[in-house]
């Protein structure tokens, strides 16, 4: 058996990664990959707990992640594409049309 | 032997996420992501989450990385879009506070895990498997699962809305 501890301190691993490649990276698509490498690391979270509860929300909340998750993937490569379309770079750093 | 499968499985997991933020091409970032998403399905295995597991590798692994890869292929990045990071002090504050967030979650987990009952509950035989997960969504989250629906709907339509050729 592994203890729980185990996986709970993967899973705040795995969720610093990904803040890390957040905070670093300047291009738009691995900041984008960086922040499902967050949403695992919560989800695998949950799991953990669903288990050790035995209950089953914890799992159907993972579910419902993934569902957003989808939809945040379909809507955010829509933006960066038209970002992509009228700057032609990939780079957060020419995303200054709001900047004052 | 549990207990192994779980070290290399995770040993695969932190290398492959690691290799996912210092990889320069995105194609090769989505690639080891593959992998680390593959990894975690395994976890899920080892924590009676059959039906996620397999879900992970479809839906995951399958549909939103297909759909990142043809993304990346679509913008047609040359060598010098890649975006390479030449801020040295972003750099060193990135690193500096995911440590410091790494330090912080590591210790609210053990206070946290000290608080919690230590009590084994027995495990259903079904449990995590696609027909307990079923009875569960079908009639406890009922409504929640009905609003993923529109909420796929309202993402496709703002897809096909935010790719058109005039914005």
């Amino acid at each position: 058996m592994v203890p729980l501890s185990y996986y709970l301190f993967l899973s705040g691993l795995i969720f610093s990664i990904g803040v890390l490649g957040f905070l670093i990276r300047r291009n738009l698509l691995v900041m984008f990959m960086c922040i499902e490498l967050m949403l695992n690391g919560v989800n695998l979270f949950l799991v953990t707990f669903a288990k050790k509860f035995s209950s089953l929300d914890g799992q159907i909340f993972v579910f419902l992640i993934m569902t957003v998750a989808a939809a945040e993937a379909a809507v955010g490569l829509a933006i960066i594409i038209a970002f992509f379309r009228n700057k032609k770079s990939a780079n957060v750093d020419d995303l200054n049309l709001m900047k004052w | 032997m549990q207990f192994f499968i779980f070290l290399i499985v995770s040993i695969i997991l932190v290398v492959a996420s690691i290799l996912v933020i210092v990889q320069r091409n995105p194609v090769v970032s989505a690639l080891f992501l593959i992998a680390a998403l593959c990894a975690q399905a395994i976890l899920y295995l080892l924590l009676n989450a059959t039906f996620l597991a397999v879900i992970q590798i479809i839906v995951y692994a399958g549909a939103i990385m297909v759909l990142f890869l043809f993304v990346i292929m679509l913008l047609n990045l040359r060598k010098d879009e890649f975006g390479f990071e030449k801020r040295k002090a972003q750099r060193f504050f990135g690193i500096l506070f995911a440590i410091l967030l790494l330090v912080e979650l590591g210790v609210v987990i053990k206070i946290g895990l000290s608080k919690i009952p230590s009590t084994e509950f027995s495990l259903d035989p079904d449990f995590g498997g696609v027909q307990s997960i079923g009875k569960a969504l079908f009639t406890d989250y009922l409504l929640p699962f009905e609003l993923t629906s529109v909420l796929l709907l309202v993402a496709m339509v703002g897809a096909i809305v935010l790719a058109k050729k005039k914005l």
